[in-house]
């Protein structure tokens, strides 16, 4: 019997995470790592593409880190990506295999991906966002047979801040998926493309409505792929986000997470753009 | 459950008796204002006392409190299980209106243990109001002027006596006993009937309109520039939210011990009007200017509350008008927002006919 992690929460305290170990720590680029983590014996995460969980080190405190690894791949353990941002992620960098760490979670909807079988898939990351969509990604490759096209439009700053290399390296290979990656600034070695992300926009031609696009980056970026995927007139109810927003207790209690009305934490952190159009905060 | 009444001359042994068993707190004078603090004889609280600086919400949620106790990679949760239990004597009806949302809150979703363990513990003992306690108040507006339910005794003053309504088990368990407590008879109820129809118009309507219009009110004040005249004007300081009754919003932070390994992981009361509150890592505030936060802290209040939970998240205590340096209210507030609204809408009919 296996007890799911987020049920724990209702035993002695909604706040109390569930120690748990890194088993692997790989360095991605100069700022970010991607942790492999393993939950105690008897414990599942079950997770869905798009939550995300609450990681802690005591003495340093707790923050929403989006889950990196696919559920089709979850072989008893999962995977975040980290950036080195702050206190806790300063911590978190100089963390090594046998570490522990604490978690909470998982929190958040996900993404609707019962919705998304039979339409063909934009996925358009920005930065880190790759790390959440990553999940969303490779879970739709272990099942490709339910889905039509995969394409991912993927812009980072520069070529040494690109995440997942080994991954984008697969994806380039496979003839079902589109891949076109770009960067703000090439170094000397750079081939590909150079330009903000929305400049890979025009590359893809699609059958918009039957197409749903997945949009996850910093803040600044929502915008400007929103205007591209109206402009191929993907509808609003298909355009899909991810939220970065400070999901303290990950509960719907502490506040600071609100966009507007919602509870980023509780109805997202994903929202369609059907969803969020008229709530002024969102975007 | 009942009604009773209790002459006020028994109120000093009552209180005498819930301290021997509880530990009992109430209104109480401090430097020209009322708090609520431990009480240890009649004599020190004051059941005729006006607004209190801090609601008790103050013992459900407490500004500091620890929600864990860890060392190294071990916790272990804080649930106040074994505290002395707590009488709150002399609770406004808007409290105990405002208890109710923050009932809904913690227990709504992911029940919330911690705040469960503090609210199981209190003996709410609430009393009737019979006239206005400050300029700011508007809780007859706000539909919180009385309560019939909520409480574990409800108080109404009658000049000699108190008429004492009975909520909960462990209200009775308070009266247990106690010689000089009789059963109220039909004439009593005339009394208690007497004071509530005098009571009534003592009270203003502060509100230029009826209370159930405000959540629409708002979602078509978004764009209204008093926001910005609001965000011109406030400090940022985040009192509004630290005295209101229904604001739970929190931060948790740890601290650890001289080991640098042991400590505890503590929540504390935060504020949406703090600059800080909506970033996030690397910095990106999703909630820049002072107009926005006030905008957020009213439709809190007047709006998004209301939506989640089914309650107003305001009660109408006036303690945030009172504690704002700059004179931000909410009848203020609410009231601009509606005579611009009626004078849009006017200025609409004329163009139109």
């Amino acid at each position: 019997m296996t007890v799911l992690l987020n049920e724990t929460l209702k035993q002695t305290s909604i706040y109390l995470p569930v120690p748990a170990r890194i088993a692997d720590v790989r360095e991605m680029t100069a700022y970010e790592k991607l942790f492999t983590v393993e939950l105690p014996e008897g414990y599942s995460l079950n997770h869905r593409p798009g939550q995300f969980v609450e990681v802690s080190v005591f003495g340093v405190g707790e923050a929403p880190i989006s889950i990196s690894s696919s559920p089709s791949r979850s072989n008893g353990t999962f995977e975040l990506c980290i950036r080195r941002a702050g206190d806790l992620t300063g911590v978190l960098h100089r963390m090594k295999a046998g570490d522990t760490i604490g978690i909470r979670g998982p929190f958040g909807r996900g993404f609707p991906i019962e919705r998304f079988r039979g339409k063909d898939l934009l996925f358009a990351p920005g930065g880190l966002g790759l790390a959440p969509l990553r999940s969303l990604i490779n879970q739709v490759l272990d099942e490709r047979g339910k889905y039509g096209r995969i394409m991912i439009l993927y812009g980072a700053r520069t070529p040494s801040d690109l995440l997942f290399t080994d991954e984008l390296a697969e994806w380039e290979a496979r003839d079902d998926v589109e891949l076109h990656v770009t960067v703000d600034r090439p170094d000397e070695n750079w081939t590909g493309n150079v330009g903000v992300i929305t400049t890979l926009f025009p590359r893809v031609q699609v059958y918009a409505r039957n197409t749903i696009a997945v949009v996850v980056g910093p803040p600044v970026m929502y915008r400007y792929v929103l205007i591209e995927l109206l402009g191929k007139g993907i509808p609003e109810g298909n355009i899909w986000f991810s939220f970065e927003r400070r999901m303290k207790c990950g509960v719907g209690k502490c506040g600071h997470c609100q966009i507007n009305h919602l509870y980023t934490c509780q109805s997202g952190p994903s929202f369609s753009y059907a969803e969020i159009k008229n709530v002024e905060e969102a975007l | 459950m009942g009604f009773k009444i209790m002459p006020k001359a028994a109120l000093p042994a009552w209180i005498d008796r819930l301290c021997a068993d509880y530990r009992v707190v109430g209104p109480k004078p401090l430097h020209g204002q009322y708090i609520f603090g431990d009480i240890h004889s009649a004599e020190e609280l004051a059941l005729d006392y006006t607004t209190t600086v801090l609601p008790p919400k103050k013992y459900l949620l407490p500004p500091r409190e620890e929600l864990l106790r860890f060392e190294g990679s071990n916790a272990e949760p804080v649930i106040e299980e074994d505290a002395p239990p707590t009488v709150v004597l002399g609770v406004h009806t808007c409290d105990l209106h405002a208890i109710h949302l923050l009932d809904r809150v913690f227990e709504q979703g992911y029940a919330d243990q911690h705040y469960r363990a503090h609210r199981e513990n209190v003996v709410l003992v609430s009393i009737e109001c019979l006239k206005p306690c400050s300029e700011h108040s508007f809780c007859k507006d706000m539909g919180t002027l009385s309560a019939d339910e909520g409480f574990d005794l409800h108080l109404t003053d009658l000049g000699d006596d108190y008429a004492v309504d009975i909520g909960s088990e462990k209200g009775e368990a308070l009266l247990e006993g106690l010689d000089a407590v009789r059963d109220a008879t039909p004439e009593d109820y005339e009394r208690v009937n007497h004071v509530m129809a005098e009571k009534w118009p003592r009270f203003p309507y502060r509100l230029e309109f009826d209370v159930t219009e405000l959540p629409s009110l708002l979602a078509v004040s978004y764009h209204s520039e008093h926001w910005d005249e609001l965000g011109e004007r406030c400090l940022s300081c985040g009192m509004c939210t630290k005295v209101c009754p229904t604001c739970y919003c929190f931060n948790v932070v740890d601290e650890v011990d001289f080991t640098l390994s042991a400590g505890k992981r503590i929540r504390h009361w935060d504020s949406c009007q703090i600059d800080e509150f909506a970033v996030v890592a690397g910095g990106h505030n999703f909630r820049p200017t002072r107009a926005a936060r006030q905008r957020h802290r009213f439709f809190r209040k007047g709006k998004y509350q209301w939506e989640a939970y089914g309650l107003l998240g305001c009660v109408g205590c006036g303690r945030c008008a009172q504690a704002c340096l700059v004179h931000i209210t909410p009848v203020d507030t609410f009231n601009e927002l509606y005579r611009r609204r009626v004078l849009y809408t006017a200025r609409r009919q004329e163009v139109h006919t």
